[in-house]
């Protein structure tokens, strides 16, 4: 074990942490508002509707992230001419473009379903209460769906997040230089694969870790502090970890 | 699109990509037979009286589950790669160049994280039968063994399916990252068909359509197990 390989390794690895901050971050957002286009079109009445959202969620959880992101980076190549006479060339030939509408398209999915799961964890009642007090549509969304649907997707939605951390990495495979990109570089340069690994490693497990207590925190703030409801809270959280 | 690429024999590529498939469902189920192990393992482990046993396994999954299985990849790869002829090197005096068995290596890898999964699943299932079961098996004088054989397993069994279902789909997922230290399973042979055919949409497609398959396939084999596993049970 060499110590020092941890300090001058260090900084480089570092260097990489704004980048996956960035794709995750990017990612997440994009992909939070198709995650909730997608699940109100999954809720929808009309079959050609709902059939739709089911076919891309599926779609998107049945392949690997890998080849949805060489889909896009190197198989719009194949549409160069075309993309080009469009004037979309100049998105597709950039990896970080791919890289995040891979990411978003991915978590797009999956988040829907969490999304899903949460509205339809609504009491019917509830709904019925708010329509007999006169609430509009847009009132019963904000003021009973959203927040009940939002604390019951919550666990499964930390999930998610630390799950894209993770997914993040792949973006290194279409030369972007994120944390696992940049390891990968130094270790085929100096073949210290066991020092890399440790230092991308704790940067991995430190984000993951402050998305856990941030999660948890809000979960907190959001849910009423009786200990039915923690309890409640408790079990939700064991659900999901297991769900993955 | 040309899908005359996808011919049988020379003039295609339809058998070369049928083979990858082989693999890839090669790897997946020996990672994922080796994820069970691990996961059975470290369950015990986390349910274990000695409190180190409990940190260890609560250190692994931990740390696995939360470190991206590409990084995981490359140490065992350049790692192992280094440590195995470091090895030859010390003890049979082999100066030259030895390559891991890539197919091997994937599946460490692989079935490392399918462990981690696992070993939640399994705690979950254990956790969920009954003590009461536990306690009447001792009462009739039930042996530990048989009240493990007897009480725990069927029901653990059936309890862990769907999660162990879970982890089987992205077992399979997950092999394709093995593509990148260079195992020809879908991934890897896709990448050569789109190099050499610069068709890189049509095969990458394909190898998205195989994985398609494959997940649908296996999703339903899971859904009548469990339907199997259940028969009998008085459902609510």
């Amino acid at each position: 074990m060499d110590f020092a390989a941890l300090v001058r390794y260090g900084p480089e690895l570092a260097s990489g942490l704004p980048q996956t901050l960035l794709l995750v971050g990017q990612s997440l957002a994009l992909g939070f508002v198709l995650a909730l286009v997608i699940a109100l079109m999954r809720l929808s009445a009309n079959p050609l509707v709902s059939g739709f959202a089911y076919g891309f969620v599926y779609v998107f959880r049945s392949t690997p992230l890998l080849v949805q992101i060489f889909l896009i980076y190197y198989g719009s190549g194949q549409f160069r001419p075309f993309l080009q006479d469009i004037g979309l060339w100049v998105f597709f030939r950039d990896a970080w473009f791919c890289a995040v509408l891979a990411l978003t398209l991915n978590t797009g999915a999956y988040t829907s379903e969490i999304i899903r799961g949460g509205i339809q964890s609504v009491p019917f009642g509830q709904l019925e209460a708010g329509r007999a007090v006169g609430m509009s549509p847009l009132q019963l969304f904000r003021r009973i769906t959203f927040p009940i649907a939002i604390r019951q997707a919550l666990p499964a939605y930390g999930n998610e997040i630390i799950l894209m951390v993770k997914a993040s990495s792949l973006a290194s495979t279409i030369t972007i230089l994120e944390i696992t990109g940049i390891a990968k570089k130094i270790i085929a340069a100096t073949f210290q694969p066991v020092e890399v690994f440790i230092i991308a490693g704790a940067f991995y497990l430190l984000m993951n870790f402050v998305v856990t207590q941030a999660i948890r925190y809000a979960e907190y703030r959001l849910s009423p502090k009786s200990p039915a409801a923690r309890a409640r809270a408790e079990e939700r959280r064991q659900k999901a970890i297991l769900a993955r | 699109m040309d899908f005359s690429l996808l011919a049988w024999g020379d003039a295609g590529w339809g058998d070369q990509m049928a083979r990858g498939a082989v693999v890839t469902l090669a790897v997946a189920v020996a990672a994922y037979a080796l994820g069970i192990v691990i996961g059975t393992g470290l369950a015990a482990m986390r349910l274990s009286a000695i409190p180190p046993l409990r940190w260890i396994a609560a250190i692994y999954t931990t740390v696995i589950r939360g470190i991206p299985e590409l990084l995981v990849i490359y140490l065992v790869f350049f790692g192992g790669g280094a440590a195995l002829r470091a090895i030859a090197a010390g003890m049979f005096g082999y100066e030259g160049y030895i390559d891991l068995p890539i197919f091997l290596t994937g599946t460490i890898c692989i079935g490392a994280s399918a462990g981690a999964y696992s070993t939640e699943v399994i705690r979950g299932a254990v956790q969920s039968v009954p003590k009461g079961q536990i306690e009447a098996g001792i009462a009739v004088g039930m042996t530990k063994a048989q009240r493990f054989w007897r009480i725990l397993v069927p029901q653990v069994a059936r309890f862990a399916l769907p999660g162990l279902g879970n982890v089987w789909q992205f077992t399979l997922k997950d092999t394709s990252l093995i593509s990148v230290i260079g195992l020809v399973e879908i991934m890897r042979q896709a990448a050569i068909a789109a190099g050499s055919t610069r068709e890189p949409f049509t095969f990458y497609l394909v190898a998205a359509i195989l994985y398609l398959g494959l997940t649908s396939f296996s999703n339903r084999g899971f859904g009548w197990a469990e339907t199997w596993a259940n028969r009998g049970v008085r459902r609510s």
